[in-house]
């Protein structure tokens, strides 16, 4: 597979060398000068020092014929704008984008971006696993990236807790399948009682969220009661 | 009509300018305040201080009921970012990026932003005043949306011209003039 790195930062650098470790086909583009001769002279001549973003490099740089395009480097602006030259200029199959402000990832997945990688989600989900929420948790984007994979902490003023899925107004689209207990995965049936402190597993299309927080969280009046 | 205008440089505060003479509304976004020292102590209309690519910050300039949105910034990405927040997210009616790498300008024209390149401008200005042969490409690249069929840049009617003098309105101009 050929892949197209953009951007030598840690994150290039590494997931670069990772690659050919794996023995894929790689080229990264980075256009500080000083910074690409250093990974060269490292990992070889694999490295071009130009802007990613001109439309002239990514096409020197192969582009075109590339399976995958990573753009990873550390301005949001910058990898939309790469990952839509690839896409719609030079029709690469798959792109993917290191997004650090999460509210720019419902704009990048609408513009066509087929992977979206938030390190700031990620950790703020870390964090979250850990501390009471009355929110969603979001697990992973599914498929083209329409679908959401979550999971719903159940506590107290949660219309779920005592009652089982064919009891819940369950929005179309949407499927509960698992829940923790006791850290323990158990199949979640239709007649499964959910109790206070479940973890539910659920897959849902993006647009269905507000309503399967209802459901499985509860209101937002009541959630702040607690 | 109702002009948001992301960068407060050169350009950005001749436009911010123009328009407000014109009895437009206008908002200026910079994310420096000194960058609105350019303005004339006479204009007359708005600033928001924050970052043209972040959405709450677009949200605070009404980039949602704006008739014309224009990046202007010294970013082509930025640029390319602002005006894609404020025409697909946003609503904006009408949309002009910045953009000076050629290759990207044309690229976006094709997705549905009008772009404005200034490498291609200013080289054929230059060789057309020489008396070289130019290179014929629009200084604005109209919205064309046909390059790949790209789905929400086929949905929108490209506006029939984009360069036109701003006194005499174009197709889309609002009908209730405030001013």
């Amino acid at each position: 597979m050929f892949v197209l790195v953009i951007g030598g930062g840690k994150v290039g650098y590494y997931l670069t060398k990772e690659l050919i470790e794996s023995g894929h086909e790689v080229v990264l583009m980075e256009k500080d000068r000083s910074r690409a001769e250093q990974i060269a002279d490292e990992i070889g001549s694999i490295v071009i020092a130009h802007d990613g973003c001109e439309g002239k490099y990514l096409g020197e740089a192969g582009c075109a014929r590339a399976d995958i395009v990573a753009a990873v480097t550390g301005d949001d602006e910058d990898n939309l704008v790469i990952c839509q030259m690839a896409k719609h200029h030079f029709d690469v199959r798959r792109t993917i984008a290191r997004v650090n402000n999460p509210k720019n990832e419902s704009l990048f997945k609408h513009l066509g971006v087929d992977e979206i990688i938030s390190p700031t989600r990620m950790i703020l989900g870390s964090i979250e696993q850990d501390i009471p929420v009355h929110e969603l948790l979001h697990l992973a984007a599914l498929g083209e990236g329409e679908l959401e994979l979550i999971e719903a902490h159940l506590q107290t003023g949660s219309p779920a807790v005592g009652r089982a899925p064919r009891d819940l107004d369950i929005p179309d689209g949407c499927s509960l399948f698992a829940i923790i207990r006791d850290g323990v995965a158990l199949p979640l049936r239709p007649d499964t009682v959910m109790r206070e402190g479940d973890k539910v597993i659920a897959i849902g299309k993006t647009e269905c969220e507000a309503l399967l927080h209802g459901q499985l969280i509860g209101d937002a009046e009541t959630a702040d009661a607690r | 009509m109702k002009v948001v205008i992301v960068g407060c440089g050169r350009v950005g505060a001749v436009l911010a300018e123009s328009f407000d003479a014109a009895g437009h509304e206008v908002v200026v976004v910079d994310l420096s305040t000194s960058a609105f020292d350019r303005l004339h102590t006479s204009f007359a209309g708005s600033a928001v201080r924050g970052d043209g690519t972040d959405e709450d910050t677009l949200r605070r300039a009404g980039a949602e009921d704006a008739d014309l949105f224009l990046s202007m910034t010294e970013g082509d990405n930025r640029n390319v970012m602002a005006a894609q927040l404020a025409h697909e997210s946003l609503g904006a009616r009408r949309v002009i990026a910045k953009i000076n790498d050629p290759v990207r300008a044309a690229a976006y024209a094709s997705l549905g932003i009008a772009t404005l390149c200034r490498t291609v401008l200013m080289a054929d200005a230059v060789l057309g005043f020489v008396g070289e042969r130019v290179s014929g490409m629009p200084g604005i690249a109209a919205p064309t949306g046909d390059h790949h069929g790209t789905h929400h840049a086929a949905a929108e009617p490209p506006p029939a011209t984009v360069v036109h003098a701003t006194a005499t309105a174009g197709t889309d101009a609002p009908t209730s003039p405030e001013a």
